[in-house]
């Protein structure tokens, strides 16, 4: 069942194309993964999924993205909520200068979640989610930013599940981690994909052969092949594919 | 034609001058005050602190200068601070940068470098006759909060910019509308550098003289209401040197001052320090 679907979705930064002709459908509760080369426009199209491209100046786009049938560039979209809807993962861990309780709650608060019990339940789920609990169950009040690296990618991966999304958008969410931090991050996203959507860019081929069930290849902003991954990475329909997995080219 | 010299003396001369630099300025800094606090403390006691002033300030102490100072000073950073800090939020978060936001900022560093004399002449013009205010407390504050604005905006601005990117990203990644993320995420991490503004607006109001004496006046009496004149301690030692009052009590007020900055700025720096802690 395909959750996202993007039609003829072309992006300009001021006068320079930056997605060209994009058509694409991704699947509910499956892991997509998005690799091609730097500058190829990876990170512009997982932002268009949720509308963060909004914030920079000058952009403009074209086609459609329905998220369960709706366009999210229609004029009375809630960006708020569609924001709820459609979380992401940043690149690199960020979470607030506020105390780990702080910033798992930050989301629900915003939403106007008010109620002690609820937030107590959600906090602990959701940091159960992401393996944190029982490391931080008696530390809560610490802040966020005296965690490791990994402690602080799974806090904000919590941090977004806390709101109840249902697609998550991960921006190379390990490119900051090491080689076992990655690894642990990988199987927590085999894990979220049973309840949730995953989008995930990345610039590490392995990464997405091991991870994603969907793969697309980027490159200079079009998207040149789409499929499963097994497919992509053993037998690729274009050359161009080819050539970029077997490190000819990138 | 240059002359070689050995880079190694040419090091330890340079260092020698820059230290002298230094030493200077930290020696006058020190003489003003240590020669203030020796001239001005035999004259300090309880009762100078607690006593108002007897016969335009030959005798008696000086209490009702102190609640002059204070009052108009908490006045001018109530008005300036929501102002000020308003601004700055205005600027930095609601606003892109184009010639708009380049003219309102020119005009503010502007009116940071006009002197204090003339905001007290506009002061007067305005507030005293133009809306009828007279001197009172409430024309002082009001022309203190505008001596003290561009610091604040500027202050703020910079404290506000400072704040990551980051932060602004992942809270409407979210959901946060703007105004949350402004006050749940920005403010709290630019406390400590708008607290610093708002600081120097204290201390530049405290000392402040030629503004105040054109628009709070100099009534010796302890003020009752907004519309009060009252006499801030900088306006009272003017007064009392200038025309010969007592130089005793004229240095006297001035040591209180002297002590009451310093006082403040420690405190204000130890506090700040404390929010830096849980911030950031």
């Amino acid at each position: 069942m395909s959750i996202i679907e993007v039609k003829d979705l072309n992006f300009f930064y001021g006068r320079f194309q930056a997605l060209k002709n994009i058509n694409l459908s991704i699947d509910e509760r499956k892991i997509t993964g998005l690799i091609g080369p730097s500058g190829c426009g990876k990170t512009t199209f997982l932002r268009s999924l949720n509308r963060m491209n909004d914030l920079i100046e000058d952009v403009h786009i074209q086609g459609r993205v329905l998220i369960d049938g709706v366009d999210i560039y229609d004029q009375g979209t809630d960006l708020q909520k569609l924001r709820k809807k459609v979380g992401m993962v940043f690149q690199r861990p960020n979470p607030f200068p506020l105390s780990v309780f702080d910033n798992v709650v930050y989301g629900l608060r915003v939403h106007g979640v008010l109620d002690k019990n609820t937030i107590e339940d959600r906090l602990q789920w959701s940091l159960k989610c992401v393996q944190l609990w029982n490391e931080l169950k008696d530390r809560l009040e610490v802040n966020a930013l005296s965690l490791s690296g990994e402690q602080q990618q799974r806090l904000c991966i919590a941090r977004l599940i806390a709101i109840e999304p249902e697609i998550l958008l991960m921006d190379e969410p390990c490119s900051a981690l090491d080689l076992i931090a990655t690894a642990r991050i990988e199987d927590l996203m085999r894990e979220l994909k049973k309840q949730y959507t995953i989008v995930i860019v990345t610039h590490n081929m392995q990464q997405a052969a091991r991870v994603s069930d969907f793969t697309g290849y980027f490159l200079l902003g079009e998207l040149i092949e789409f499929g499963e991954t097994d497919q992509i990475f053993t037998n690729p329909a274009d050359s161009r594919t080819e050539d970029y997995i077997t490190g000819r080219f990138g | 034609m240059r002359i070689y010299v050995d880079p190694k003396i040419e090091q330890r001369f340079f260092r020698a001058v820059l230290w002298l630099f230094t030493g200077v300025t930290v020696f006058i800094l020190f003489f003003i005050i240590f020669y203030v606090l020796k001239r001005g403390l035999p004259v300090v006691s309880l009762g100078f602190l607690t006593k108002n002033p007897v016969e335009m300030g030959k005798a008696g102490g000086i209490f009702s200068t102190i609640v002059g100072t204070v009052a108009l000073t908490l006045l001018a950073i109530l008005i300036a601070t929501p102002l000020g800090v308003g601004s700055a939020i205005y600027l930095t978060e609601y606003t892109r940068e184009n010639w708009v936001t380049r003219v309102i900022r020119f005009g503010s560093e502007c009116l940071a470098g006009i002197p204090s004399i003339i905001f007290g002449l506009f002061g007067f013009i305005l507030f005293v006759t133009k809306l009828g205010l007279g001197w009172s407390l409430l024309s002082g504050g009001l022309t203190l909060a505008f001596m003290i604005l561009p610091t604040i905006i500027r202050t703020s601005e910079e404290a506000i910019q400072s704040v990551p990117y980051a932060y602004r990203e992942v809270s409407f990644s979210l959901g946060g509308t703007k105004w949350q993320t402004v006050t749940r995420v920005v403010l709290p991490s630019a406390l400590p550098g708008i607290a610093t503004g708002v600081i120097l607006g204290v201390g530049r109001s405290i000392g402040e003289t030629a503004a105040v004496i054109f628009t709070a006046g100099s009534s010796l009496h302890i003020p009752t209401s907004l519309f009060s004149s009252s006499r801030t301690m900088s306006v009272h030692f003017y007064i009392l040197a200038r025309e010969g009052i007592s130089m005793a009590n004229a240095y006297g007020t001035a040591a209180v001052l002297i002590i009451a900055i310093l006082i403040i700025n420690v405190l204000a720096y130890t506090l700040m320090n404390k929010f830096m802690r849980k911030y950031c």
